[in-house]
């Protein structure tokens, strides 16, 4: 009984993680009907974002000897979460503004900026690979970037669109997903090495006596654990404030029932889309930095691939669109995943099998209810 | 065209046609390279003729029923496992008199085990197909799009896990005595020819047939294609398993081709590089897709300089197509006379001066 407590309460702690992602998918879903499949980057971008932050407050607070074996500052590991949660709304705003609004409004110049300016960064790296002089690869680097240009305004305005929105869409955001990761990847951004968070939060102090675990139904949880429960529940209470009780909150709450009588009634649903992808961006930052500082695990440019799938599944079971239930599905998934770890043997379940058992649950869940376990089904009208 | 040709049945036609321009290739690949081709030229061959079947058979379903399907990986998983497991252990049973090192000396001697094998595998594929199709095809869009890859994530998690293929690492036989048993290296020019021309003609066919039109009412209005008296489950189901059945055949072919199997060969992104193909061809547009699955599978080798930017440059042209021509390269259509006259047509368009406006009189 007491190790199936302790079994629980990591459940919970991943579970919450999940819970925290899986919110910016269904946010996400709630307003445009798109699965944003690059939700699981932005938790990548979020942990190195907080990593840099890391490394500049250790630079420029020295008296909060961030990286020394004493107490590091409290102050300093706010300022490391606000910082990559503010890299995070940033990266949505961009995602959003350059990938996926055009698909809506034809809107070319963002994408030119953004697409251009990456296919010329590319361009120029290759050809400094090439060892060619610079001003060359300037040139090439421009041409490039005109050429995208010239592309997206001419075609913007005479697209005829033959396929369904939704599949752009989709395609789009598996595109912007791969490129996130590849892009990290290269040796001139993130590099594929391992990286380790610094210690932000250094909760054993034996000077003070903080002990390391706290006791719970008789259970010793360490203070990591209950950081990270803690956060991620007060990430989500004011997240359920903004939504339910804020002017922008209501606003996100009318375009997701009905987009277009939204903007009849004078709601920016542009601004609001905006800004719902920011506040998802913001929750899965905030994941990355307390999972990779918190847990110790390492940063690579590929860590939100697995917990991104594993989020999204997780707001398809509790029914994507809905924020309650994405909550749910996190919690289910993460206590299922640590029991089929902790128990699985028991019944024939090796534990290398923990990945599919989340897939397992979705096609359970989803073949009963069509629509997640919250989720209201609603037949296709004609 | 002479008569005589003219009047002969459709299929009779399309061997001919098969045949004419599959011998004018092994011609090339005879004579213009020297003896042969080259060992790195024929792997590219090889390679894209693979695509050219997983771009296709994906396009059965993506394109011409409009189900989104990611789970294809897994049906090719499955496909390449079968037949590696099946041409190891059984290898001494079914094929006693074949060698193992591919030194087949003869077509007579590949003709039977590149059958049996690839036949098994497509139904392997097929009855996969089945399992992941009859239930998930219930749900629609992004659902379908993902229960079929978490069915993907789970066949690859099962392989994983399966001892007798060595599915955690890389499978390369089975050492009996004193000899190691691999899978023969049966997989040539000739095999790869004849799949993607039966996959074509098993295309086209479909394509301009009465199901054919069934598919693309599915696609267009699935609803409204019910009310017609179309069985929309049943045109999908079956459009799922001659999918799956194809994309197991180029399993099949894919693992009689290397010397290892490796799991992380069936990861999600080899899905993507497919789905890819599709799109770029354009989804419903068969020889769209074809040109698409051979672009994209010599780019990489054009690009082999560049090998790290590879996959920065993919998915910002996945990107970059679908703000621009989210139909393909090719749309719906099939590269044909008509089309390549439309085509120069709109070409002088976008560089003809636009007519000036005429603004609206007042009033």
């Amino acid at each position: 009984m007491h190790q199936f407590t302790e079994q629980l309460l990591f459940g919970i702690q991943l579970g919450s993680i999940y819970a925290l992602i899986a919110l910016g998918y269904t946010m996400v879903y709630g307003v445009l009907k798109l699965i944003n499949f690059a939700h699981g980057d932005v938790y990548m971008v979020g942990a190195y974002g907080g990593l840099g932050a890391a490394f500049l407050v250790g630079t420029w607070l020295p008296s909060h000897h961030i990286f020394t074996a004493g107490l590091p500052s409290p102050i300093g590991a706010v300022l490391v979460l606000l910082c990559a949660m503010a890299i995070c709304a940033l990266l949505g705003l961009v995602i959003e503004q350059a990938a996926y609004r055009p698909l809506r409004t034809r809107a070319w110049i963002a994408p030119a900026i953004v697409l251009g300016a990456a296919a010329a960064y590319i361009a120029y790296s290759i050809a400094a690979d090439a060892n060619r002089n610079p001003a060359s690869c300037v040139a090439i680097a421009l041409i490039v970037w005109g050429a995208i240009a010239w592309i997206l305004k001419t075609s913007q305005s005479r697209r005829t669109a033959t396929v369904s929105p939704r599949l752009t869409a989709l395609i789009t955001a598996i595109g912007v997903s791969l490129f996130l990761e590849n892009f990290a990847n290269l040796k001139s951004i993130f590099t594929p090495d391992p990286r380790f968070f610094p210690t932000i939060v250094n909760i054993p102090d034996p000077a003070r006596h903080i002990p390391r675990t706290v006791s719970v139904l008789g259970v010793d949880v360490s203070l990591e654990t209950m950081l990270i429960f803690g956060l991620s529940l007060a990430l989500m209470a004011i997240l359920t404030f903004i939504v339910t009780r804020t002017k922008i909150g209501k606003a996100i709450r009318a375009v997701s029932y009905d987009a277009d009588a939204a903007a009849l009634m004078g709601i920016n649903t542009d601004r609001v889309i905006s800004f719902t992808f920011m506040l998802g961006a913001v929750l899965a930052g905030a994941a990355g930095v307390m999972v990779t500082s918190l847990t110790g695990t390492a940063i690579n440019p590929y860590i939100g691939v697995p917990f991104g799938l594993k989020a999204f599944v997780a707001a398809v079971i509790g029914g994507i669109g809905n924020i309650p239930g994405a909550t749910l599905g996190g919690l289910i998934m993460g206590i299922a995943e640590i029991m089929v770890v902790a128990y699985g043997s028991y019944i024939g379940v090796p534990d290398t099998y923990r990945d599919a058992v989340a897939f397992f649950l979705l096609i359970l869940i989803l073949l009963v209810r069509p629509s997640g376990l919250l989720g209201k089904f609603a037949p296709e009208k004609v | 065209m002479p008569d005589a040709i003219k009047k002969l049945p459709p299929l009779v036609r399309h061997l001919i046609a098969i045949v004419v321009i599959g011998a004018a290739l092994m011609a090339v690949n005879g004579f213009v390279e020297g003896p042969k081709f080259g060992q790195y030229r024929e792997s590219i061959l090889i390679f894209c003729g693979i695509n050219i079947v997983l771009a296709v058979a994906l396009n059965i379903v993506n394109g011409f029923t409009g189900q989104f399907s990611l789970g294809h990986i897994g049906f090719y998983a499955i496909g390449a496992y079968v037949t590696a497991a099946f041409s190891t252990y059984g290898h001494a049973r079914f094929f006693p008199g074949l060698p193992i090192d591919g030194s087949s000396p003869s077509i007579a001697h590949e003709i039977v085990p590149v059958f049996v094998l690839t036949t098994v595998a497509g139904l392997a594929a097929a009855a996969a197909g089945l399992v992941v199709g009859l239930p998930s095809l219930r749900l629609r869009g992004d659902y379908l799009a993902i229960i079929t890859l978490g069915f993907a994530q789970i066949i690859q998690v099962i392989i994983r896990n399966i001892k007798a293929v060595d599915g955690a690492t890389s499978f390369n036989g089975i050492t009996r005595g004193d000899t190691t048993i691999l899978t023969p290296h049966l997989t040539n020019f000739l095999w790869v020819y004849v799949a993607v021309a039966v996959i074509l003609w098993v295309a086209y066919s479909l394509r301009f047939s009465t199901h054919g039109l069934a598919f693309l009412a599915v696609r267009d209005d699935e609803i409204a294609a019910e009310s017609m008296g179309i069985n929309t489950t049943r045109y999908k189901v079956i459009a799922f398993l001659i999918s799956a059945y194809f994309t197991g055949v180029a399993g099949s072919l894919f693992a009689l081709y290397l010397p290892s199997l490796s799991n992380d060969q069936f990861s999600f992104v080899r899905s993507i590089d497919i789905l890819v193909m599709v799109v770029l061809g354009g989804l419903g547009s068969i020889s769209g897709v074809t040109i698409a699955a051979v672009l994209l599978t010599t780019l990489p080798e054009v690009l082999r300089s560049v090998d790290e930017y590879r996959l920065v440059i993919y998915p910002l042209l996945l990107i970059l197509l679908m703000l621009t021509r989210p139909q393909g390269i090719f749309g719906r259509d099939e590269v044909s006379k008509t089309w390549l006259k439309g085509q120069w047509g709109a070409l002088r368009g976008v560089f003809r001066k636009p007519s000036p406006s005429v603004p609206l009189p007042p009033g």
